[in-house]
């Protein structure tokens, strides 16, 4: 087994996520399936290349600095226009701070 | 004289139209969303039409007809978007339960680019959720039924997209690319589907998925609408720090059909485990290749056995990321809990669907302490591996032309219940979005079943020129008709 349910229930928990159970236990079954499949990518020896973040290509160089110019924001209303819930210019969520 | 159906329309006919005084562009926007809008419960390709802003761009279309201004290159010509590409007051769902009721308060860029061209928005096309998935099973709307078999997929996850341009629909769409979810579903649907160079389009309004391999592309019916959509809408966007600087050539007039000497690649690994007539389709179309003059030798891809694990690691990760927004505080949904933490939880677990959780949940993992060396940075330098593959291949030849999916479009149903499998038919288009070179589907031909079959052709960083002069020459030889 590459995951067990214990772990499943914690990465859930890292990612924020409610599952049910019927969901755990299809994710223990489809995410061991897919990390053994994985661990093909161990065959290779990779241990002189370096990590690539980015899609890199050979170009000019460029000015990467815009001018500073201000350009007009969204504005509040229309930022919080599809707010759940809002109230008085912010998003409103459950307190998280108790008194 | 009223507007034709725009089921058969290419850009140019659209053009001729309304330069000979045949229908206005609002005309002939009426009746494209009319025909859309009857045919639609067939495939269920648009989730939603926007008749308004189509009018009022096709009204000003009419408008500089008439004063004798230039309408732009895609004057009145109708569009379909993808739903994951945000349309100021335009529904966008990205697919999704959590977005269904989300009006974005703007414009991505590209859909700027092309409604200043003239071009007139129909509506938004179905998507798997996200963008994520191989068949547009995944969308929270119901699937897309393929036009040419309504019992099979369309591809994904810009299934939509492709089902309206096959279908006649739109003459023209806008898809996503992350993995070859805009070359597989043309490749399904018989239509032709770009995936630029990465950092070609801007992706500001594209919502996120996988941030290093998104890409946004074109489908159209023909090689010129589509080069021509790229061509307007590419180029640096200071709203998408990594949109490039590279100019962008005008890639319509290099259409010219001089392909003879043009050295092309075929990658033996792309070759084994492909379905024969599909195969069949494309060494058909390399006869073709040759006869137009180009040379064609055989090469090596060693590391594309690894693309399928290096790309399901690296798309989650970052896909793992970029969904943590939906937490119930911004967008629309939020579920009702009464502590914050219950919130997020209960918001993400109605709200996903079971394909963007298993991505989460398998980004989150190889994130995860412990497991981020022995997963993320090893797909990372694997990465790296599958770019030196084709930097040192361009060497040697000029294009690489390979299948786009081991097999035509399947049924409906027929992968769903398995993932690694649905995964595993991505092989052939990954590895393109992994390198960020330009890539397309062309198509070649249909099997026994009349199911159609896509060619690829994948070039170097920045030659979109040199891919659309070899798919355009493939097409003015009657190479998508698949004859000997």
């Amino acid at each position: 087994m590459k995951i067990t349910e214990s772990e499943v229930r914690s990465v859930a928990d890292l990612a924020n996520l409610k599952l049910t159970e019927p969901e755990i236990a299809r994710l223990v079954k489809d995410l061991d399936e897919i990390l053994t499949h994985m661990d093909a990518l161990n065959e290779l020896d990779t241990s002189t290349v370096e990590p690539m973040a980015q899609v890199l290509y050979q170009s000019e160089e460029t000015a990467t600095l815009r001018a500073d110019q201000p350009i007009p924001p969204l504005g509040n209303e229309a930022a919080l226009a599809n707010a759940p819930l809002a109230g008085a210019g912010y998003y409103k969520v459950p307190k998280v701070i108790e008194r | 004289m009223s507007a034709p159906s725009i089921a058969s329309l290419t850009i140019e006919q659209v053009q001729a139209g309304l330069a000979a005084r045949q229908f206005s562009a609002v005309e002939l926007a009426q009746s494209a969303l009319q025909f859309a809008q009857a045919e639609n419960p067939k495939t269920n390709a648009y989730l939603h039409f926007s008749p308004e802003r189509a009018l009022a761009a096709a009204e000003r279309v009419d408008q500089k007809l008439a004063s004798g201004e230039n309408a732009g290159p895609l004057a009145g010509v109708p569009l379909a978007v993808k739903d994951v590409i945000v349309t100021k007051g335009v529904r966008t769902t990205c697919g999704s339960r959590l977005l269904e009721h989300y009006i974005p308060p703007y414009d991505a860029t590209a859909v700027v680019r092309l409604e200043q061209a003239g071009a007139v928005i129909l509506g938004k096309t179905n998507c798997d959720e996200f963008a994520m998935g191989s068949s547009n099973e995944n969308s929270a709307f119901g699937p897309v039924r393929n036009p040419v078999a309504l019992d099979r997929v369309p591809g994904g996850s810009s299934g939509g997209s492709a089902a309206a341009v096959a279908q006649g629909t739109a003459v023209v769409a806008l898809g996503s690319d992350t993995g070859g979810s805009v070359r597989q579903p043309a490749s399904f649907c018989g239509v032709v589907g770009v995936t630029p160079t990465y950092g070609r389009v801007s992706r500001y309004g594209l919502v996120a998925f996988a941030s290093s391999l998104d890409h946004i592309g074109p489908f159209g019916r023909t090689v010129r609408d589509a080069a021509l959509l790229l061509e307007t809408m590419a180029g640096r966007d200071d709203r998408d720090a990594t949109s490039a600087f590279a100019p962008v050539p005008n890639f319509v007039k290099q259409l010219d059909g001089e392909v003879a000497g043009t050295r092309i690649g075929l990658p033996r690994e792309y070759f084994q485990g492909l379905a024969s007539e599909s195969g069949d389709r494309i060494y058909r179309a390399i006869e073709v290749l040759k006869k137009l003059g180009c040379e064609v030798r055989d090469i090596s891809l060693p590391a594309t056995k690894y693309a399928v694990p290096c790309y399901y690691i690296i798309a989650t990760a970052e896909a793992s990321s970029n969904l943590a927004r939906y937490d119930g505080v911004r967008y629309t949904t939020r579920a009702n809990e009464e502590t914050l933490s219950g919130m997020y939880r209960g918001t993400r677990g109605e709200g996903f669907g079971a394909e963007c959780k298993r991505r989460i949940m398998l980004g989150t993992y190889v994130l995860s302490r412990g497991y981020y060396d022995a997963y993320y940075l090893k797909a990372q330098k694997v990465r790296a591996l599958i770019a030196e593959d084709f930097r040192r291949a361009f060497t040697e030849v000029d294009a690489i032309v390979a299948p786009v999916s081991p097999s035509p479009a399947f049924k409906i149903g027929e992968k769903i219940d398995d993932p690694l499998e649905m995964y595993l038919s991505d092989i052939y288009t990954i590895t393109g979005d992994l390198a960020g070179i330009p890539c397309m589907s062309v198509p070649c031909g249909k099997t026994s079943e009349g199911l159609p079959v896509g060619m690829q052709i994948l070039t170097r960083h920045f030659d979109e020129t040199g891919m659309f002069r070899l798919a355009d020459a493939f097409e003015k030889a009657g190479g998508f008709a698949g004859s000997n």
